[in-house]
């Protein structure tokens, strides 16, 4: 349940901040939503990648559906020399998730371990 | 808190951030540049967008409202003139931002702030050839006029109101992929515009070329090679055309005949505009027409470049209705019609650029003799900033001639010389072009566009006009130097005044035709007149296009629109008509191997048409190439390098006059080479290089030629590739690879207006817009669309697309 309210957030207040603020706010995002709403580094790391991922890669298949891709066929001939555009959308995805994805698993090191945690209190 | 795992993960966060954020892929960041908010995704337009919009400006002294057609063609209505400019302004401005500013950028020679150091030389060549200074000049002249203030005053705004309305989102794609920002537009960006255009048309000269070729050979064979004037040559104004004798009679320097000879250039320009800046424009009467109406077409041939030069629509306010093709960076219809009347241009070629040796003092360059004693320079400093490294201070040294062009520090594409040259350009001159186009939209008559087109000074321009009253007219306008015979063809001495230009031809001794009997006008860039015009025109111009128009028009009768989109669009080459009969008559037959001569047939069985599948086509264009090398290659190996080659008209018709052509000879073998020995190399040499290409589709002429409309920044991304379509030099459809007519327009002055036109590009300068090139198939298939003219009472036809209301 946290993991799903994390990636929720994380993507939520990133499209916010995306509309305004430089883009690298995502993995200022993700470390803030991560230190609040707790989870294991994996799980972090997965729910901002994920988050970003979904985020950044639906963003630009709305917009360049709409486009009927013609700037995606241009620029991915441009930048990864290769006519597909699937493929520049996967990056944007990737380069977000992987960001995030970061940002998201430093925060999960802020507490404890969680097995550790439990010891402790048993 | 896990330090260690923190302190690691936080590494790699703020390293991808990081490397993300730098320009280590692009000149931009790659996360700025992919997300999807803010980035290059936000250029993608939604293929359906809505253009419309409520728009409130407080300049702004009216309403204004635009109509966007189907091929987002604007039609502007405002109520005011000035307003008109700003919306023109603003629409150019958000359709063309990007170009407008690199050309004018590039214009004034700043293009190193955007691309570094690889436009450092072109930056210092542009500097010092003075094109900020002639901006200069011009604008004091154009803001004098307070008619074209107004306009340009409206124009700026129009376009800055657009700068200021944008946010890091809607930023042009190439500002982000280049990771710059677009700077506040001015009246002087405009001049810089138009002298760009200047720079484009009258820039083009060969007087370091022809002093090399004249300081190598003798005076018999310079003769020879350089003749003033063609024989095949059919004038703008036709032979037989009676000149009063010149009111103005330049005087040659008495030592004229002492110049010395050996004396070579030792610089080379950076940049040079294309040879082949030309265009076909012409007029028929009534008379020659089906509606009996005059009929005007014209097509520009320029550098073909997405986004296009042009940019198409409609200017209408109460005191004028225009359509036609605008410049992105200047006020006004450029190239088109209005209720009346119908105007097009071609390039008058005139040689309005000279350069004199200058003799310096000392290397300070603090003074230069002049007319007997040292005369005290003017130095300009030019700050050259580079995107990528420290400015750089260039101090031009200006004279009585103009800047010194090329000194000790700068020799163009040479290493630095010894030589000063200074120059001397009518550009540099004040003048007030602008006025032209806001006359010619306006004008009503005759009388209208005379009294608009003696505003022109440089580019000299064939401009061509047709009436809806039935008057056609062609005046070769522009303000020339009146030369003595010879002058300002080679670099001349700089140390007094007798070389100088001395004064302008009269306006009213410009060669012109009015309703000539023949019944149309005509030109494409060949010389304006005979040698009976009492002034010298130079030797530097292009012969065949004009014949074949000529030829073609005095055949037509009962001439449709069709008839007219057929001939801009001809590709019979009309100059393999004179030189291919000098192949098939001195190529023996016998004398070839069966691979030659299956080329040898597809040159004798070519219908002499640059057509798409033609291979014909290429084998002449590759024997003619090789022809010429073998004639010339050994006379000029030695010659010093930057060096003229002479006409193809040239060499073409001295071998129809005299089959021993005394270059025909191979200086560097024993024997004695004949005209068939040159040929038959020649051909042997075209067959070794097409054999590679095999007998199938990359032997095709279009194939072969391979035209494309590159981006201005020649990202092959961006660009339209491999263009099957025909025409090339020397042909109507003037289209090289990558130059060619790039905007034709055809129109029908009958009572309603009937007009056509197509560009190879598209209305958007966005590529990830659908209108980015979304002209460019029906140009390659020689198709034109109808110019819809509008009127105020057809707001709600189909075609109008969207809305866009201004109001203050």
């Amino acid at each position: 349940m946290k993991f799903f309210l994390a990636v929720l957030l994380i993507a939520l207040l990133s499209f916010a901040a995306g509309l305004y603020l430089p883009w690298w706010m995502i993995a200022v995002v993700a470390f803030a939503v991560i230190a609040f709403v707790p989870l294991r580094p994996l799980s972090a790391f997965f729910a901002a990648f994920l988050a970003i991922f979904l985020l950044w890669g639906g963003l630009s298949l709305y917009i360049s559906t709409a486009n009927e891709h013609v700037l995606a066929h241009r620029v991915s001939l441009l930048i990864l020399k290769l006519d597909n555009p699937v493929a520049l959308m996967v990056v944007t995805a990737l380069i977000g998730g992987l960001v995030a994805g970061f940002a998201g698993l430093t925060a999960s090191f802020i507490r404890p371990r969680v097995e550790t945690v439990s010891r402790l209190n048993g | 808190m896990r330090i260690i795992p923190f302190i690691l993960s936080a590494i790699v966060s703020i390293f991808l951030i990081v490397l993300f954020n730098t320009k280590l892929f692009l000149p931009a960041p790659l996360g700025k540049l992919l997300a999807p908010q803010q980035g290059l995704w936000q250029n993608a337009e939604p293929a359906n967008e809505d253009y419309s919009a409520s728009l409130r400006f407080p300049g702004l002294k009216g309403k204004a409202t635009v109509y966007f057609d189907e091929r987002l063609v604007p039609h502007v209505f405002a109520d005011q003139e000035d307003d008109l400019y700003f919306v023109q302004g603003f629409l150019h401005a958000k359709f063309r931002l990007w170009q407008m500013e690199l050309q004018t950028l590039s214009a004034a020679g700043r293009a190193s702030e955007v691309v570094g150091k690889l436009a450092f030389n072109h930056d210092r060549e542009f500097r010092r050839l003075g094109m900020v200074y002639a901006a200069e000049n011009s604008l004091k002249q154009m803001e004098a006029n307070p008619a074209i203030k107004a306009s340009c005053d409206a124009y700026t705004a129009g376009v800055n109101a657009y700068i200021n309305s944008l946010s890091a989102a809607s930023l042009p794609l190439e500002y982000k992929l280049l990771g710059y920002q677009p700077e506040q537009w001015s009246n002087l960006k405009t001049a810089l515009f138009l002298k760009y255009m200047s720079y484009d048309l009258a820039g083009h000269d060969q007087d370091f070329e022809m002093t090399n070729a004249k300081s190598f050979f003798s005076k018999e064979d310079f003769d020879l090679l350089y003749p003033a004037i063609q024989d095949s040559l059919d004038p703008i104004i036709p032979k037989g055309t009676i000149y009063a004798p010149a009111a103005v009679a330049p005087k040659a320097p008495v030592a004229l005949d002492s110049i010395p000879v050996g004396n070579a250039v030792v610089v080379e320009e950076a940049y040079k505009p294309d040879r082949d800046n030309g265009s076909n424009n012409w007029a028929v009467s009534g008379s020659k027409t089906k509606s009996g109406a005059p009929i005007l077409c014209n097509d520009p041939h320029l550098g073909l470049n997405l986004p296009s030069l042009w940019y198409e629509m409609q200017l209408s306010t109460g005191s004028f209705n225009a359509y036609g093709a605008s410049f992105p960076g200047a006020p006004s219809i450029i190239i088109g019609f209005n209720d009346s009347c119908a105007f097009g241009f071609t390039n008058g070629g005139r040689d309005v650029r000279d350069y004199y040796e200058i003799k310096f003092q000392d290397d300070t360059r603090k003074a230069y003799w002049f007319n007997g004693a040292w005369k005290a320079t003017e130095f300009r400093m030019e700050k050259i900033n580079m995107s990528d490294s420290a400015s750089f201070v260039d101090t031009v040294a200006y004279t009585v001639f103009g800047p010194v062009m090329y000194d000790h520090s700068f020799s163009g594409k040479r290493t630095n010389g010894t030589k000063n040259y200074a120059v001397r350009w009518k550009a540099h001159d004040a003048s007030n072009e602008l006025l032209i186009f806001n006359q010619l939209n306006h004008a009503k008559n005759y009388a209208d566009y005379t009294a608009a087109i003696a505003y022109l000074h440089t580019p000299g321009q064939n401009v061509a006009f047709a009436c809806k009253n039935g008057d056609i007219a062609l005046y070769t306008q522009g303000e020339f130097p009146a030369k003595w015979k010879g002058q300002g063809d080679f670099v001349m001495p700089g140390t007094d005044s007798s070389y100088m230009w001395q004064a302008m031809i009269p306006q009213n001794e410009t060669p012109f035709q009015y309703n000539p009997e023949r019944g149309f006008i005509s030109s494409a860039n060949q010389r304006p007149t005979d040698s009976t015009y009492p002034y010298y025109l130079g030797r530097e111009y292009p012969t065949p296009r004009g014949l074949i128009i000529n030829r073609r028009l005095a055949a037509m009768s009962q001439i449709t629109p069709a008839d007219m989109m057929a001939l801009q669009t001809d590709n019979y080459n009309v100059f393999a008509e004179m030189a291919r009969p000098v192949f098939l008559k001195n190529i023996n037959e016998a004398n070839l191997t069966a691979e030659e001569k299956k080329y040898f047939d597809l040159l004798k069985n070519w219908d002499l048409r640059n057509d798409i599948h033609s291979k014909g086509a290429t084998v002449f264009t590759m024997l003619w190439s090789k022809f010429r090398a073998v004639v010339f290659d050994d006379e000029y190996a030695k010659a010093p390098q930057p060096v003229a080659l002479p006409f193809e008209s040239t060499l073409v018709e001295a071998i129809l006059r005299d089959s021993a052509y005394k270059f025909i000879d191979n200086i560097n073998s024993p024997q004695k080479e004949t005209l068939p020995d040159a040929c038959l190399a020649a051909f042997q040499n075209t067959v070794k290089e097409l054999s590679p290409l095999g007998m199938a589709t990359a032997l095709e002429w279009a194939t072969y030629k391979d035209t494309r409309v590159k981006h201005l920044t020649k990202l092959p991304a961006f660009s339209r590739l491999h263009l099957p379509i025909g025409g090339g030099t020397n042909v109507i459809n003037a289209t090289k690879e990558e130059h060619g007519p790039s905007w034709r327009m055809i129109v029908s002055l009958t009572q309603q207006t009937e007009a056509y036109g197509v560009y190879p590009g598209g209305q958007s300068g966005n590529p990830g817009s659908r209108y980015y090139d979304s002209f460019v198939d029906t140009w390659v298939a020689g198709k034109y669309y109808t110019l819809w003219m509008m009127t105020k009472d057809q707001t709600t036809d189909p075609r109008v697309k969207g809305q866009m209301h201004f109001s203050n």
